[in-house]
């Protein structure tokens, strides 16, 4: 739970940084439409971002430890999957941090829309996984 | 300092703060988040909090930036136009929740997943970047 709290609050720092630094949204599926050329006058800050965003990796493991990650080993699923969230999150304009935290501090009706759905979804995708694989071991 | 320098080091900065922030919370292991979105089973709510405290912070950030005339090193915010409801907002979003579902992760956590070394992570990306080209052209640019 303090985790969590204290993850989230650097969450919000970074947001609020980026907001009132550059005024710039930290959208992560923004960042990657930056900087792969799909937008191309925003490439700049994203690299930065990015380049932080991966430095943040091994100062955690050093200052922590390495973090747990278990994930599907299954290449269609993590294939599938990965082709829905790139075209949802360009699509929607916005993924977990854009509308979840930026465009929900804002006060955004669109990302609140985008938030309950995401989620929703999310839970009906896990709800439909998890029932195939208890039933059909799938 | 100069600007432009500032302009650099803000986004790195902001970089390193979000992605220990998705790491101490635990965001970046997609079990936890699958864990967080089984509600009809074993739900693990504690993800919650990430997104209420991030939310809470963020959102006093926006209202301070609301008296001041420009970024601290920036001419503009650059403040996100659009304010419709619209089926492409709806239908994006579902199919993003759809895909994060099946795995756990979002594009933050994936991204930084690539420093795990592990190979399954880059299938994801690439696709995630596959899923972005085939929304370019066929729905049309990002707004």
């Amino acid at each position: 739970m303090w985790n969590e709290l204290a993850g989230g609050a650097l969450i919000g720092i970074a947001a609020a940084v980026l907001w009132l630094g550059i005024g710039r949204i930290g959208g992560i599926s923004g960042v990657v439409a930056n900087l792969f050329l799909l937008r191309q006058g925003h490439r700049y800050w994203s690299l930065y971002f990015f380049i932080g965003l991966l430095s943040a990796y091994p100062l955690y493991v050093y200052l922590v430890g390495t973090p747990d990650m278990q994930m599907t080993d299954n290449k269609v699923i993590l294939a599938a999957a990965g082709i829905l969230v790139g075209m949802g999150t360009y699509i929607g304009n916005g993924c977990t941090s854009g509308h979840g935290v930026c465009g929900n501090g804002r006060l955004s009706v669109r990302s609140m829309v985008a938030t309950c759905t995401f989620m929703a979804f999310g839970m009906l995708a896990v709800l439909i996984m998890n029932t195939l694989t208890n039933s059909f071991g799938v | 300092m100069n600007h432009n320098v500032m302009k650099m080091i803000t986004p790195l900065l902001a970089g390193i703060l979000f992605g220990l922030g998705l790491l101490l919370s635990g965001m970046t292991n997609p079990a936890k988040v699958r864990g967080f979105l089984d509600i009809f089973g074993d739900w693990q709510p504690a993800l919650m909090a990430v997104m209420v405290a991030a939310i809470a912070i963020f959102a006093l950030a926006y209202a301070a930036s609301n008296k001041m005339k420009q970024p601290w090193f920036h001419s503009i915010f650059h403040r996100p136009s659009l304010t419709q409801l619209d089926g492409r907002l709806f239908i994006g979003a579902a199919l993003f929740g759809i895909g994060w579902g099946m795995v756990g992760l979002c594009p933050g956590p994936a991204l930084l997943n690539i420093m795990t070394g592990q190979e399954d992570i880059l299938i994801f990306i690439l696709a995630l970047l596959v899923g972005n080209r085939i929304a370019h052209f066929s729905v049309g640019p990002a707004k």
